[in-house]
């Protein structure tokens, strides 16, 4: 596009850009952002790592965590069965012990949202507040290789299904060659296409794909850019890349969303999503959330585990820390 | 109870078996001193820890003899190769019995475990492993074919980094050929008895090394016995004007490592996130109780309140408390004569007119402590600006040039660290050749490493350790006559 073109306007670009933002103003601001140390931000990450979760901190994390779920599958053998079975697993993680809390939502392709819907019933959080919700991929995930027209009707056929929440992914070759008004002005359609019949929008997530942009300052820059855009949660990956999510990515974007909230007051969500799978992994995430954005950021309203193994192993530490001993990945359940 | 009020999550003291009392370690066993004892108390809740002997010049006389007949007898004896099994077996043994000397440091320094455990220890082992590696090739130390060892080492280190300081002394010493009596600090005496025991477990021959505990008599009684070769210290700035002087017209060589007053410089154009890190890690690791710390924060005018917004946040996240709980961050300020020193210092800052901030965190009842703290609209002329505080206190000051940025830095007696924070690698070049001090970090702050010397200019003292340079202070070039008397 030509630089001085104007860019889609939106309120946030307005408050950082100005009236009649181009893709120059976008390129400028971005790479005034100050940079990213790597050495630092690693180091930064490692401490948060070591800090030690014990007894009823461990335990109030690990129900934290499970809450804070989105229980994922995103494969090309999906089949109804299989999502109806994990939107169960959603609603009830642990059958053996009713005090488990519901995951957040349930994470799927657009053509199994109506299963998943149906699946949850009464338990769905249109149903209950603390109900799980239905998130969808769109936009040609995992790539995003598609047309705008594409990208935009596979958007609009999961919200029409019933999808609560999408997880976009942006164009990550037009980010690395520099078209970044490219990128935002697709997400602001994204966006606009999440629009239901009733006026209201389901959630955008907008996925970076942080294992192709490859450097901290990218991410940094693409979190800047995907909040302008309009994002309600910026994500790490698609979990079809590695590395997906890492500890020193996710701080740079936590740094990014309290520098965000610091502007402006308005609070974006963070999801990691992708090899996180142990417990231990995860509460070093919690940690992160709250001594970089304040741990008022720690709801399922403001971060999200894109996760699926993880599951498992958190019910396993939760059932050894109320019995005692280890039980094994015999006493939950499969999905 | 939030999520950030941390469970209790204390190291465990079951592993350390400290005796009730301690005699001082010379000729390889542990004799009673002749002169009085005292006791050394845990800075945290002021509780007892142990009693040790303080050595009198009777003792210290005992000590350096020892050492002389272990180097005349067996250390100056035997080959590089063979002292540097003993040194192997040393780092070998200090990593298996870490825990217990991160406890033990924890408890008898007040800092906390995350950091002896993470920092301290793997240090020290770090150190006797490096020299222990030099030990059979000295000749390639540049000084000449066959440098030869000094003699008798006499050593003194504080009490801020007390088994660190041991092994920054101890390992190029013996690693050399010489042998030491060393004095740990007053306050901190714990960790040098249990080394003591280590040079035990490894055999190393009795005599070679010896740990006299005691105050400033017994050092300066060490200092002036005639019978020692040479002399490291490592303190402040006044007791070693006082040991350069006593040396003065001896053939006794000194080094000395001194105070500093480091300047840590952050330009606009550095990674902001990570440059309140390294601000953080520059004066706040070990309740800034670091000689090369970070305590003048020098920031571009232009972002001096972005930062400072940063900082003050970032430092409200840091939990004060129990060293040995592992989520603490802040621990104990070593000794009730420390603290009131860096209370003076911040009451002569506040009535000179610097604005003092600092962070919300409770202190304990019992023990010494001192919250984070930041001053603002702090003036060259301030005595926060000049004096070293050695505790968490931060003064923070502004430039506007590259040039001014370096005359600030440059203005003070001392000059042992500084830093530099800038995503420009040319300026960070031309700011490091012009700075005065002899650690210079960029983009990163307060990081050791064995391999690297480290040292001050000015009256942060003479002489460096660490490294092949850290060889020359314990060595005499070929062509000298050395060896002893």
């Amino acid at each position: 596009m030509n630089p001085a073109t104007a860019l889609a306007q939106t309120p946030r670009a307005h408050t950082v850009l100005g009236p009649g933002a181009t893709e120059k103003a976008l390129t400028t601001f971005l790479n005034g952002i100050p940079g990213v140390d790597t050495v630092g931000a690693h180091a930064r990450a490692a401490g948060f790592a070591s800090r030690s979760l014990k007894t009823t901190s461990k335990a109030a994390g690990l129900d934290t965590i499970i809450s804070m779920v989105d229980l994922t599958t995103l494969e090309g053998a999906d089949t109804v069965g299989k999502v109806q079975t994990l939107a169960r697993k959603a609603v009830s993680p642990d059958v053996g012990d009713p005090s488990t809390p519901s995951v957040a939502a349930v994470c799927v392709y657009g053509d199994m949202v109506s299963a998943v819907r149906e699946s949850l019933g009464a338990h769905h959080i249109s149903q209950r507040p603390d109900g799980v919700a239905v998130a969808a991929v769109a936009t040609a995930f995992p790539s995003g290789r598609a047309s705008l027209a594409i990208k935009l009707a596979d958007t609009q056929f999961a919200v029409s299904e019933g999808a609560d929440e999408i997880d976009m992914v942006i164009d990550r070759g037009a980010f690395l060659s520099g078209s970044w008004g490219l990128v935002y002005d697709q997400i602001v359609a994204v966006k606009e296409a999440c629009k239901r019949e009733d006026g209201s929008f389901a959630h955008l997530k907008v996925i970076l794909e942080t294992g192709e942009l490859a450097t901290l300052d990218n991410v940094r820059r693409a979190s800047w850019l995907a909040i302008l855009a309009g994002a309600d949660f910026i994500k790490t990956s698609t979990g079809k890349v590695a590395p997906a999510a890492t500890l020193p990515v996710t701080v740079t974007m936590l740094e990014v969303i309290r520098d965000w909230h610091a502007l402006t007051g308005e609070k974006i969500g963070m999801k990691p999503a992708g090899g996180i799978r142990a417990s231990k992994d995860a509460l070093r995430y919690l940690v992160a959330v709250a001594e970089t954005v304040g741990e008022h950021w720690l709801t399922p309203d403001l971060f999200r585990f894109g996760a699926s193994s993880l599951l498992n192993d958190v019910l396993m530490q939760r059932q050894k820390m109320r019995t005692g001993h280890y039980s094994g990945p015999d006493y939950v359940s499969v999905d | 109870m939030t999520f950030l009020d941390y469970a209790p999550a204390p190291e465990s003291t079951a592993i350390l078996d400290i005796k009730p009392s301690y005699g001082l370690f010379i000729g390889g066993e542990f004799v009673d001193a002749r002169g009085d004892s005292f006791a050394t108390i845990s800075p945290s809740t002021e509780e007892h820890i142990t009693t040790v002997g303080e050595a009198n010049a009777a003792d210290v006389d005992r000590a350096v003899k020892a050492a002389r007949l272990a180097y005349d007898k067996t250390w100056s004896k035997l080959s590089g190769s063979e002292r540097g099994k003993y040194l192997f077996r040393i780092a070998r043994i200090i990593q298996e019995r870490s825990r217990e000397l991160a406890v033990a440091e924890t408890i008898d320094n007040g800092k906390p475990i995350r950091e002896t455990r993470d920092v301290d220890m793997p240090l020290v082992a770090a150190w006797f492993f490096y020299y222990a590696g030099w030990a059979d090739k000295l000749e390639y130390a540049g000084l000449g074919p066959k440098p030869q060892a000094l003699g008798v080492a006499a050593q003194i280190v504080p009490w801020n980094f007390p088994l660190l300081m041991l092994a920054w002394k101890i390992a190029p010493a013996l690693a050399a050929g010489n042998t030491v009596v060393l004095k740990p600090a007053e306050t901190t005496p714990l960790t040098a008895l249990l080394f003591a025991e280590i040079c035990q477990q490894a055999g190393l021959p009795e005599g070679v090394v010896n740990i006299i505990t005691g105050a400033g008599g017994t050092g300066a009684s060490l200092v002036a016995h005639p019978g020692i070769n040479k002399v490291a210290f490592t303190g402040s700035t006044p007791v070693g004007r006082s040991i350069a002087a006593s040396l003065a017209g001896t053939d006794v060589r000194a080094t000395l490592e001194l105070g500093g007053k480091g300047a840590n410089i952050v330009f606009d154009d550095a990674a902001i996130d990570q440059a309140i890190e390294g601000i953080v890690s520059g004066i706040f690791f070990n309740q800034g109780h670091v000689c090369c710390a970070g305590s003048r924060l020098l920031v571009q005018e232009n972002i001096h309140d972005d930062v400072l917004h940063r900082l003050q946040r970032r430092l409200q996240t840091l939990r004060l408390g129990d060293p040995l709980d592992k989520n603490t961050d802040i621990g104990a300020v070593n000794s009730k004569a420390q603290l009131e020193r860096i209370s003076a210092l911040v009451d002569a800052g506040e009535a000179e007119g610097a604005t003092r901030w600092s962070s919300d965190c409770v202190l304990p009842a019992k023990g010494f402590w001192f919250q984070p703290t930041v001053f603002t609209n702090v003036h060259t002329s301030h005595r926060v600006a000049q004096e070293e505080i050695f505790g968490p206190v931060l003064s923070m000051m502004t430039f506007r040039t590259p040039e001014e940025a370096i005359a600030k830095a440059n203005n003070t007696p001392y000059g042992l660290s500084a830093g530099i924070w800038t995503e420009k690698a040319s300026r960070m070049l031309a700011m490091a050749n012009a700075l005065r001090a002899g650690v210079i970090w960029a983009n990163t702050f307060n990081k050791f490493d064995p391999a690297s010397p480290f040292g001050g200019y000015q009256e942060s003292g003479y002489g460096r350790e660490g490294g092949r340079h850290g060889l020359a202070a314990y060595l005499e070039a070929s062509d000298q006559k050395a060896g002893g008397r």
